[in-house]
C-alpha cells in the first residue's frame, strides 16, 4: 500500500515566529496522488464518521480525475465551510478513523483533500450562489450567534429558501472561528471567503446585538421571525478557584486569544487593544485551546512556554497534529502536574506558579484514569504570565433572560430529539447544548436546520 | 455604524454624546452599560448608559477623556459615526422602594448615577445625592441633578463649591444624623472604597458600580473578574453592581493597573501623531 501523502508544512523554527499558516496545503500533484489512494468503497464508512455526511468517496473520485470544481460542488452540498473544516476538523477521530485503509496502514488524507478543494475554489473564483439562484419562500428565520453552528444552520436554511438573519453580539462574524482559532491554523482571509459565500446567498448579518439584552427572543418573534436557532456557544471561561488566580497577567485562554485574534493586539499600538507579551509563560490545560494559546504566546516573543497538564500526553484532548506542532515549535510539556497556587510580587503581578506532581489512579466516569496528587511533591515554575485553558461553561446570558427557555444543571440548553428547546419554534445547537468541536457544532447546526424546515412545513403546509 | 446625533461639552475634558441605537435605547435600564469601538483599529471600551430616549432611539454616553480611546472619541463630531456600539450590557440596578437613599458620585460618575437616581425616585425613594469633584469647574450636570434629587450636596477638594473636603465627610454627617436605608456609590475606586469603609461601620447596605478592564462584555473572556465575598465574579454579566462591603478592593485596584504602561504608550503615540497632523492638543 502506498504511503499517505504528508501535508507539507513550514519548518518549526521559521513558523514559530509569525502567524502565517503552518500547513501549506497539497500541490496538485500531491492531491492527485493522495486522491488515487481512495479505494472507493461500496459501503463508505468514512461518511458515517462525518458529522455533516459529506459524500467523501464521490468528491475524492472527482479529485482523482483532476476535477476540483466538481469536487467542491459535492462537498458544498453538505458543508458550507469546507476551507475551515479542512483545516480544523479532528479528521483522525472522525471520517479518517473509519477509513478502511487505516486498518492496515494510514487512512486517506480526507481533511487535506477537502482543504485542497476549498482552496482551489477560492483561488479560482468559482461562481458564488446568488440569492436569485434560490427559490425564496419569504419566511424569516433568526440565527443567534455566528459561530460554526449558526453559520451552518444559516447556510442550509438559506439554501432551502428561507430569509435568514444572523445576530452576533461581537463586532465581527465567525464566533470562535474568528476569536478562538489563531491565524497559523485558520487564516482570516480563508474565513472571510467562507463568510463572503454565505453573504452572497443573501444571508443578512446584524452585528453588535446581544440577543436577550439588545433584543429579546420575544421581540424577534414580534418582528415576524417564524423560527429561531440559538448557537451562542460556550461563553464562560473556567477558572481553577485557587489562590492567586486573579493576579495580574493571568489570563483565560479566551481573553488572551480574543485580544490577539479578534482585536489584533499583536499589532499594538497600531491597533489600540494591548496584550502583555510575557517572557516565561505557563499554559494550563491540554486541549486544542491550550495548544493554540501556547503557540500564540511563543509567536508573540516568549522565550519559554511551558504547558502544564494534569494527566499524561496520551490523555490530552488536543489533536495529535497540534501537540506535535507545538512540541516541534518549542513548547515544553510538563505532564502529570497541576497548579496549586499562583505567587505574585508586591505589585500583584504573577511571578511563579506552584505546582504539584500527579499520578494516575482508577478510571473515572469518563473512562480516563483519574489524576491524584502526589503529596509533598510541590515545586515552583517561574512565570511572568499564565494562561488558563481549562474549558468553558455555557454562556448564561440568553437563557437567564428568556422566560421558558430551560437549561440543565450545568447551564446547557435542553433540546428534544428534534433540536427544539423548551420554547416552540426555538431550536439550538453547538456548544450551548454541549457540542464540543467545530464540526460537531456544524453537524448540530445542520440537523437543526433540517428540523426547522420540517417544523415550519408542518406549521405552514400551504408553503410546501 | 452608529450616528452621533448630539454632542455637548459638559466640562473640562468631559463630553456627552447622544447616539442613535434604537434597540439599545428601548431595552436599557438604569445601571447598565454599552461597549463601543470607534473604528476598525479601536479597542472595545465599556461606558455606562447615562440616559436614553426610547422614542427617538437615542442612548446618551458621558465620558471623561483619560486615555487614547476616550480622547479620540472626544474628537468625533456631531453627525459623525462610531463603528460599533453594543448594549445594554450588565445587570440593571435592583430598584426597590428602600426608603431613604443616599447616592454618592465622584467625577464622571455623576453622569452614571443620574439614571439610577431617576429610577429610585420613580420607585418612591427619597434620594439625597452627594457629588464630589476636585473643584467647582469639574462639576457636571448640576441642573439635571437639581431637577431629580430631593436633596443635593457638593464637596470639592479646594472648597470652591459646596463643602471643602470629600464626599465621605458629607456622607458621614448624613448617616450620623439620620437613618439611611441604602447607599449607592459610583466614581473613582478610592472613593467607592472609602464610602464602603464608612458605611460598613454602620452596617448600611451599599452598592457600587465597578469598572474593571473588560474586552467582550458578554462573559466570554473573564478579563473583568472581581472577587466578591471570596468568589470570582464577572463584572460584565454578574455586575457591574456589587455589594460594596464584599468587594476585594486591593485586587480591583491592582487589576486596573494591568496595562498602565501600555495605555500610556498608546496615548503618547496618539497625541504625538495628532500634533504632527493638525497641531491640536
Amino acid at each position: 500500500m502506498r504511503q499517505r501523502m504528508k501535508m507539507p508544512e513550514r519548518l518549526p523554527n521559521e513558523r514559530n515566529k509569525d502567524f502565517l499558516q503552518v500547513n501549506i496545503g497539497y500541490t496538485r500533484k500531491q492531491m492527485l496522488e493522495e486522491a488515487k489512494r481512495c479505494l472507493q468503497c461500496k459501503k463508505p464508512f468514512c461518511v458515517e464518521g462525518c458529522p455533516v455526511e459529506i459524500n467523501i468517496p464521490k468528491f475524492i473520485k472527482e479529485l482523482s480525475d483532476d476535477n476540483p470544481a466538481q469536487a467542491i460542488k459535492i462537498i458544498k452540498q453538505k458543508n458550507n465551510l469546507p476551507a475551515v473544516c479542512g483545516r480544523v476538523c479532528p479528521q483522525e477521530s472522525q471520517c479518517e478513523k473509519y477509513c478502511i485503509l487505516s486498518r492496515k496502514g494510514e487512512s486517506v488524507g480526507i481533511g487535506n483533500l477537502e482543504r485542497y478543494s476549498a482552496d482551489w475554489a477560492a483561488a479560482n473564483a468559482q461562481k458564488k450562489t446568488s440569492p436569485s439562484d434560490i427559490n425564496k419562500n419569504g419566511i424569516k428565520i433568526a440565527i443567534i450567534g455566528s459561530g460554526p453552528a449558526g453559520l451552518t444552520a444559516a447556510g442550509d436554511l438559506a439554501n432551502m429558501g428561507y430569509e435568514v438573519t444572523v445576530f452576533e453580539s461581537l463586532h465581527d462574524i465567525g464566533g470562535v472561528l474568528r476569536y478562538g482559532i489563531p491565524e497559523f491554523r485558520l487564516p482570516l482571509d480563508v474565513l472571510e471567503i467562507e463568510i463572503g459565500n454565505l453573504k452572497s446567498m443573501g444571508i443578512e448579518f446584524i452585528l453588535n446585538t446581544l440577543v436577550g439584552r439588545t433584543k429579546t427572543v420575544k421581540e424577534l418573534f414580534e418582528e415576524d421571525f417564524k423560527s429561531i436557532f440559538i448557537g451562542t456557544g460556550a461563553g464562560l471561561p473556567v477558572f481553577l478557584g485557587i489562590e492567586g488566580e486573579n493576579l495580574n497577567h493571568i489570563y483565560s485562554a479566551n481573553e488572551f486569544l480574543v485580544r490577539v485574534n479578534l482585536m489584533r493586539a499583536f499589532d499594538f499600538p497600531n491597533y489600540d487593544t494591548p496584550v502583555y507579551k510575557g517572557k516565561n509563560i505557563v499554559i494550563i490545560g491540554g486541549g486544542n485551546t491550550a495548544m493554540d494559546s501556547a503557540r500564540t504566546a511563543l509567536r508573540l516573543g516568549a522565550s519559554s512556554v511551558k504547558l502544564v497538564y494534569r494527566r499524561t500526553e496520551n490523555e490530552m484532548p488536543a489533536r495529535k497534529e497540534e501537540r506535535l506542532h507545538a512540541q516541534e515549535e518549542g513548547i515544553e510539556f510538563i505532564t502529570l502536574t497541576n497548579p496549586v497556587k499562583f505567587i505574585g510580587d508586591e505589585k500583584g503581578f504573577v511571578k511563579a506558579v506552584e505546582c504539584i506532581k500527579m499520578e494516575l489512579g482508577e478510571p473515572d466516569e469518563s473512562g480516563r484514569r483519574r489524576p491524584k496528587k502526589v503529596e509533598g511533591s510541590n515545586f515552583g515554575i517561574e512565570a511572568d504570565m499564565a494562561i488558563l485553558a481549562l474549558g468553558l461553561n455555557p454562556n448564561p446570558v440568553l437563557p437567564s433572560l428568556t422566560e421558558g427557555l430551560n437549561t440543565d444543571s450545568h447551564g446547557y440548553l435542553i433540546i428534544d430529539d428534534n433540536y427544539m428547546t423548551s420554547i416552540p419554534g426555538v431550536f439550538a445547537g453547538g456548544d450551548i447544548v454541549g457540542g464540543d468541536t467545530v464540526i460537531q457544532a456544524m453537524g448540530m447546526g445542520k440537523q437543526a436546520a433540517k428540523r426547522i424546515n420540517e417544523y415550519l412545513k408542518n406549521l405552514h403546509p400551504t408553503n410546501n | 455604524m452608529f450616528k452621533i446625533i448630539l454632542k455637548e461639552e459638559l466640562g473640562q475634558n468631559v463630553k456627552s454624546f447622544f447616539i442613535e441605537a434604537a434597540d439599545t435605547a428601548r431595552n436599557a435600564k438604569a445601571g447598565q452599560f454599552v461597549i463601543l469601538r470607534i473604528n476598525d483599529k479601536g479597542e472595545r471600551i465599556p461606558l455606562t448608559i447615562a440616559d436614553t430616549d426610547a422614542q427617538k432611539g437615542l442612548v446618551r454616553i458621558i465620558f471623561q477623556e483619560t486615555g487614547k480611546t476616550t480622547y479620540e472619541l472626544g474628537t468625533l463630531k456631531e453627525g459623525g459615526y462610531i463603528k460599533d456600539f453594543v448594549g445594554p450590557l450588565g445587570q440593571p440596578t435592583e430598584i426597590e422602594n428602600y426608603g431613604n437613599v443616599v447616592a454618592v458620585a465622584g467625577g464622571v460618575g455623576t453622569a452614571e448615577v443620574l439614571p439610577v437616581i431617576k429610577s429610585l425616585r420613580n420607585a418612591g425613594n427619597k434620594v439625597t445625592a452627594v457629588v464630589g469633584a476636585r473643584n467647582k469647574d469639574l462639576i457636571i450636570l448640576e441642573k439635571e441633578l437639581r431637577e431629580i434629587c430631593d436633596e443635593l450636596l457638593f464637596a470639592t477638594d479646594d472648597g470652591s463649591y459646596g463643602t471643602k473636603g470629600f464626599v465621605t465627610d458629607i456622607l458621614k454627617n448624613i448617616i450620623d444624623k439620620e437613618s439611611v436605608n441604602i447607599v449607592y456609590a459610583i466614581g473613582p475606586v478610592p472613593m467607592m472604597m472609602a464610602v464602603a469603609n464608612l458605611t460598613k461601620e454602620k452596617n448600611i447596605k451599599t452598592l457600587v458600580s465597578l469598572n474593571p478592564i473588560m474586552v467582550d462584555g458578554t462573559g466570554m473572556c473573564g478579563a473583568c473578574r472581581v472577587t466578591v465575598d471570596g468568589k470570582t465574579k464577572f463584572a460584565c454579566v454578574e455586575g457591574p453592581e456589587f455589594d460594596a462591603h464584599k468587594v476585594n478592593w486591593t485586587e480591583l485596584i491592582s487589576r486596573l493597573s494591568l496595562f498602565r504602561d501600555l495605555e500610556k504608550v498608546s496615548l503618547d503615540n496618539y497625541k504625538n501623531n495628532s500634533e504632527c497632523k493638525c497641531g491640536r492638543e
